[in-house]
């Protein structure tokens, strides 16, 4: 009883801040201008299908470059000293205290003509263009997210217990074995709430693309953007078309997980 | 450690608090020495519209409240959209906005504003002719036009050869790959249906239609849809070519050299901001005054020595610098002037349509 009293905060945020505006979108993607019942909206939402696929493979891509990095790395910070694990976590973690939208402009000028990417290439006798492309859209989302990825991974590693490890050393395990058996497995709820946290916001976000990207790299979150000013049913039905993809996701993340772990 | 992170993660949202709540501090936050209290004024405004008091230029706001004791808020919008969405839906209270011309004219058939009572505007006979009528509002009643300007070129000497002289150049094949665009409906579908010779203010569907085929034709020579980013590329010397508003390309001359401009030939798109009040406004006689002060001559020079937009304000103009007067970018001839349009005008149902159209193009 006790504990039900000290979440009343915590469920009236949510009543007021998730529950009420997601009920809110849900009603106006299914009205016209008129305000009638309508589907038109999601009509016109399924016209930017290629936008969603173009967006959820950006943000795919750039879930599992985070992975490939951010995995290795969180091994390796779990068998460091511990002040060593400050620090590199402390490093990790610079890059969050700036506004998102300075680094976004950062890497716009590290990667634009003349930029030091660029003059340090022509040393080298390699011209070409490093902006303006996917490739530049999905490396200011691998910036982006990486501490997201890393984090988690870490916490969930750092938490086994040294006694299982021992166990299988004594049991005969060689490191590989070791890491097959015990690490990995136990690894998976870090590794799953680490893709979570970085497919979900990279799948919806904006302006990345928009500094990054060139005239084919629109992202779904800058069409919502586009279009909400002057269309806000349109605006409401492909949110809650983004919604539903990424609560899926996360059903099958989430289905993949609980295996993982029983097995 | 996790403490230390969350504390610095704390500090850091605390931070970008600060930060929003910063964005329009300048007028308010720093106490001025009131001679009395004589309630506030609730201003809705763009970003960074009135000289802040930066090198040798007033803030123009502090004046305001140093002169009359009425206490300056400030909040601001970025697009016409979200003044009207603000207006609209919320339960607000605005005294002065500062809208274009279309949303003015939006605004008062919606009964949206309140007729001004131009007694306690005697600076409005500072004001042109031209810009005391205001196709907008035809009788002058609910409005005074605070600056405007032109839609341009700017472009990269060292990068087009041939002087442009029209609008043309943005489909200009030889350029592929370094042409900006706006990113924005209304601006960029006009340049397209005057390519296609339609007249941007009396646009039917059919018209986008066709300007929609005109810009899917560039698209591929498009570098970027840019709005404010158009000042990186071109002081970057990162793109060769791109339409903007007159006002801004002056202030990108001053930044790199290489830069020059064109008043396209068949003509560009006047447009406007003209102060108002509106129905939602609960000190009308405060926002007059505000009105009223930002068309004092010195303090309307004073802005436009800041924003370089055109100011309407005639005894203003006198004040400034000759060098800025005869600035074209600033100051269009009056022949010039009379070659543009003006967006007045237009159908919500068209506008609405042009807006998703021009997402379509970018969408595919």
């Amino acid at each position: 009883m006790k504990s039900k009293k000290l979440s009343i905060p915590y469920i009236l945020w949510m009543l007021i801040f998730t529950m009420i505006p997601i009920v809110m979108i849900g009603v106006t993607a299914f009205k016209d201008k008129q305000g009638n019942f309508s589907l038109e909206p999601f009509a016109k939402a399924f016209g930017y299908t290629n936008v969603f696929m173009k967006s959820l493979w950006i943000a795919l891509l750039s879930t599992l470059i985070c992975l490939v990095l951010a995995y290795p790395l969180a091994y390796m910070l779990t068998r460091m000293r511990k002040s060593s694990q400050n620090t590199v976590q402390m490093i990790l973690m610079i890059p969050m205290w700036m506004n998102f939208l300075l680094r976004i402009y950062a890497w716009m000028i590290l990667l634009q003509k003349n930029g030091p990417l660029d003059t340090a290439l022509s040393f080298l006798g390699i011209h070409g263009t490093y902006i303006g492309n996917t490739a530049a859209v999905v490396v200011g989302m691998v910036y982006e997210y990486l501490p997201f990825m890393v984090l988690p991974i870490y916490t969930v590693m750092s938490k086994i217990d040294g006694n299982l490890i021992e166990a299988a050393q004594d049991l005969g395990s060689n490191n590989a074995a070791v890491f097959k058996k015990v690490i990995f497995p136990l690894s998976i709820p870090g590794v799953i709430s680490g893709i979570t946290m970085v497919f979900v916001p990279s799948a919806s976000t904006f302006l990345v693309s928009q500094y990054l990207g060139g005239t084919d790299d629109i992202m779904i979150g800058d069409v919502i953007d586009k279009i909400f000013w002057t269309d806000q049913s349109t605006g409401s039905a492909i949110s809650l078309i983004l919604m539903i993809f990424i609560f899926v996701f996360l059903v099958l993340m989430n289905l993949f997980g609980d295996e993982e772990a029983i097995a | 450690m996790k403490k230390i992170i969350s504390i610095l993660l704390a500090a850091v949202m605390l931070g970008s608090v600060t930060a929003v709540l910063a964005g329009c501090g300048s007028s308010s936050s720093e106490g001025s020495s009131a001679p009395k209290d004589k309630g506030e004024v609730n201003v809705y405004s763009w970003d960074d519209y009135f000289s802040p008091g930066t090198g040798d230029l007033k803030n123009v706001l502090e004046e305001f409240e140093k002169e009359t004791g009425i206490k300056v808020n400030c909040t601001t919008y970025s697009t016409n959209e979200e003044l009207y969405t603000m207006l609209k839906q919320s339960n607000v209270s605005y005294d002065v906005i500062i809208p274009s011309e279309y949303m003015v004219s939006k605004l008062i058939r919606e009964n949206m504003l309140q007729e001004l009572n131009y007694d306690n505007i005697p600076n409005y006979k500072n004001l042109s002719e031209r810009f005391q009528k205001l196709s907008c509002d035809p009788d002058s009643k609910y409005t005074v036009c605070y600056n405007w300007g032109v839609t341009a070129l700017v472009y990269d000497k060292t990068k087009v050869k041939n002087k442009p002289t029209d609008w043309d150049v943005l489909w200009d094949k030889s350029l592929s790959g370094q042409i900006l665009m706006f990113d924005n409906s209304r601006d960029a579908m006009a340049i397209a249906m005057q390519q296609c010779g339609i007249d941007p203010t009396k646009c039917t569907k059919e018209d986008v239609d066709k300007a929609t085929e005109k810009l899917k034709e560039q698209k591929p020579l498009v570098k970027k849809y840019v709005m404010d980013q158009v000042f990186n590329e071109m002081e970057g010397g990162q793109s060769a070519v791109a339409p903007y508003y007159a006002g801004d390309i002056a202030m990108m001359m001053e930044e790199n050299e290489d830069l020059d401009y064109c008043l396209p030939a068949s003509g560009s798109n006047l447009f406007y901001d003209a102060m108002c009040v509106p129905t939602c406004s609960k000190n009308k006689d405060n926002a007059e005054a505000f009105i009223n002060f930002m068309q004092k001559p010195e303090i309307a020079a004073e802005n436009f020595n800041y924003l370089r937009y055109g100011t309407p304000n005639e005894k203003a103009i006198e004040l400034i610098d000759e060098e800025l007067k005869s600035n074209e970018l600033s100051f269009p001839s009056e022949e010039y002037l009379n070659k543009c349009y003006v967006f007045s005008d237009l159908d919500d149902e068209v506008y609405a349509y042009m807006q998703q159209k021009f997402v379509d193009l970018q969408a595919t």
